[in-house]
């Protein structure tokens, strides 16, 4: 795989820099070096110790030029309509195994640029110049991959004081007649006090493996908001490997929601940059993981100024053979006093076969900070499972409602009541039970 | 229409109730009084159904059938109510919600259709007044940040919902102040009926002075070691425990 990839790049090299500058080539270059250097991470890899990248890699992957048009794939409205928050009046960038689909988007360039990054290499070569792999050059050997290798993906950019009027859905689909491996990336620039949000999902259409390998990254001047849903409910065979990075300047907001309820692998990076006074993380995750799944969780919040705060909720529900990691690193720098870090991360384990790896990595150079952590691995309450029983309420019923009532809160602040109804619907079939909660 | 037939149960090798008899019949409201840690909760618990308890012999009848084997879910849809002297706090369930999915999963298993949301409202708002409790109560957790006043109303609350044949009051006058005491005494008061029975357990007589009982049991031991009427009640409160554990012993 490495080779083939590695190949890919060489072969393709000029298409993929065709409208770049010499600095983007350059990057793109020491990407594929770096990753050549280092090929895929290992369980050896302290980040990689409990995710075997195996079985992702194991399929012979079909691996189609960077750069390609889509061929003869076609995809109806009709196909994708029910993988969409389909009430919400937004704006939709859709993706066909790994090109854009214009004629199942919705793009703009009025006010502000929602549109995608094969069009912005021709259109706009010096924002990419100026934001792409700005980011990503430290990070592993998939985000290497991915910055070597990717070519379309979502591209946002809003100037400053812009508000982006409706959500931006992103949908990345992938189908086909093999195994399909894609790289996905994004880019989104807001100005000063812009805002957007995105709602964010990869759809396998096939019964053959996929592999998605996404790389995001986002900057966020002064008093810029940021709200991004990530959707991850892909079929049993799909597999997603995901770096999202943000940067945020004075008094920014980032929100990041992470509901991952299937797909047979899942890895999520999701690293917060506090460059300046005032920005504020947030970062809300519920995992919901049975049968062979794996959902790894690694966050990262790097606070590199004084008074920035950030408050993280991941919670997880583990059934069968699942397995969970969570890692939650928060960096304090020492010029960063006044930090306020909080982070919590509670599981259900409910089958002796199910494990979740839970490690909260707090690393604190400054002196005046408030920083607070906690994990919680049990079961559920037998206590509130009898209440519920005895009030006639059946047991699997009553578990369903213990396990929705233990996940609601890191669900809480998506304020779309449509999209809210489809997460719930979502949830409540995945445990298998015909319930909705309104509270 | 509850028979306790010299019942034994334990919990790990712990045996707590030693042969308890127990007769309710329809209309009927019995009070179980006795000292702490005679079993009075574990006998509610037992009747409830709470499998960490064991029962090594005797019988639970409900209309002359067993329902030892019955889950806690399946003896709520014969219509048995336990009310919790802890009610569980569910944070991320309203109370509206968990009542409304409570009531339609024990019209379901009788074979009635779920009622409908204006139907539900009706009998909520009924149920509400009944406590005197306000709207927004409906929406708030279940029992999460709840005062013990409140928590209690709220178990009665949802006895007026799914009005039950048979209820166990476990301790419902504990934590109560008098105001609260005496609304859910109004709320016990105005399910009475010729077909709604009672059991009312309790350490002290203050309860029973609004929920009148026609019988008195004290629990002592996990046996039942007295039985009398109203003035059982009176007696205790007047000389205690001891002289019961005396004449027992």
């Amino acid at each position: 795989m490495n080779d083939r990839l590695s190949a890919q790049y060489w072969l393709h090299e000029q298409e993929l820099t065709a409208y770049s500058s010499e600095a983007v080539r350059d990057r793109r270059r020491r990407a594929m070096e770096r990753f050549e250097a280092v090929g895929f991470p290992s369980v050896r890899d302290e980040d990689w110790k409990y995710s075997s990248l195996k079985p992702v890699l194991a399929p012979h992957y079909g691996l189609r030029p960077p750069c390609a048009p889509l061929e003869d794939e076609h995809l109806e409205f009709k196909d994708i309509k029910r993988f969409m928050v389909n009430e919400l009046d937004s704006y939709r960038v859709v993706f066909l195994n790994g090109r854009y689909s214009s004629w199942l988007s919705d793009t703009t360039h009025r006010g502000f640029d929602v549109c995608t990054l094969s069009a912005a290499w021709k259109k706009y070569p010096e924002t990419m110049d100026r934001y792409f792999a700005h980011l990503t050059h430290e990070l592993g050997p998939l985000a290497q991959l991915n910055t070597a290798l990717s070519w379309d993906g979502l591209y946002v950019v809003v100037p400053d004081h812009v508000v982006v009027d409706r959500p931006i859905q992103v949908l990345s689909f992938t189908t086909g007649s093999e195994p399909r491996a894609t790289q996905m990336r994004s880019l989104v620039v807001l100005g000063v006090n812009a805002q957007a949000e995105i709602i964010e999902r990869h759809q396998s259409l096939t019964e053959h493996p996929t592999w998605t390998n996404s790389v995001d990254e986002a900057y966020l001047a002064a008093g810029a908001q940021l709200r991004w849903v990530k959707l991850q409910h892909d079929g049993p065979e799909a597999a997603l490997t995901q770096h999202t990075r943000i940067q945020q300047a004075r008094d920014s907001r980032a929100q990041v929601h992470t509901v991952s309820t299937s797909g047979r692998f899942i890895r999520n990076n999701l690293d917060f940059l506090l460059n300046e006074p005032g920005a504020d993380a947030r970062m809300l995750g519920l995992t919901l993981a049975k049968g062979k799944q794996l959902v790894d969780h690694h966050t990262l919040v790097d606070h590199r100024a004084a008074h920035c705060t950030s408050h993280e909720n991941y919670k997880g529900i583990y059934d069968d053979g699942a397995k969970g990691v969570f890692n939650g690193r928060i960096y304090v720098h020492e010029d960063a006093q006044k930090t306020d870090a909080y982070q919590q991360n509670a599981n259900l384990v409910l089958h002796e076969r199910a494990e979740v790896n839970t490690k909260p990595q707090l690393e604190i150079f400054a002196d005046d900070v408030k920083c607070s952590h906690g994990c919680t691995v049990g079961q559920l309450d037998e206590d509130a499972l009898f209440y519920l029983r005895a009030r006639g309420i059946k047991e699997p019923e009553a578990r369903a409602l213990l396990m929705l009532a233990f996940a609601e809160d890191a669900i809480a602040g998506i304020d779309h009541p449509s999209l809210n109804a489809k997460l719930h619907k979502l949830i409540a079939g995945k445990l298998g039970v015909d319930l909705t909660l309104d509270v | 229409m509850l028979e306790i037939k010299n019942l034994h149960a334990s919990i790990g090798d712990k045996e707590i109730l030693r042969g308890v008899n127990l007769t309710v019949k329809p209309g009927e409201v019995h009070a179980i009084m006795g000292p702490n840690g005679s079993g009075k909760s574990t006998l509610s618990s037992v009747i409830a159904g709470r499998e960490d308890y064991e029962v090594t012999s005797g019988d639970i009848l409900w209309d002359g059938q067993s329902i030892l084997e019955l889950a806690p879910e399946d003896r709520a849809h014969l219509g048995l109510f336990l009310s919790f002297q802890y009610p569980v706090e569910i944070p991320g369930v309203s109370v509206s919600n968990f009542v409304k999915t409570a009531l339609n999963a024990v019209r379901t298993a009788r074979g009635e259709e779920a009622l409908d949301a204006s139907a539900m409202l009706k009998k909520m708002r009924e149920a509400l007044q009944l406590l005197e409790m306000d709207k927004g109560f409906l929406s708030r957790s279940l029992n999460e940040g709840f005062s013990g006043g409140e928590k209690k109303r709220n178990e009665i609350f949802q006895m007026a919902m799914l009005e039950p044949r048979l209820a166990i009051l476990d301790e419902t006058d504990s934590g109560l102040d008098i105001d609260a005491l005496r609304i859910v005494a109004q709320g016990v008061n105005a399910l009475r009926s010729p077909k709604a029975s009672f059991v009312v357990i309790t350490h002290y007589q203050r309860l029973l002075d609004y929920i009148v009982p026609d019988v008195v049991h004290v629990l002592y031991k996990g046996r039942i070691v007295k039985t009398g009427d109203k003035s059982l009640a009176l007696d205790l409160e007047e000389r205690g425990y001891d002289w019961i554990k005396k004449e027992a012993e």
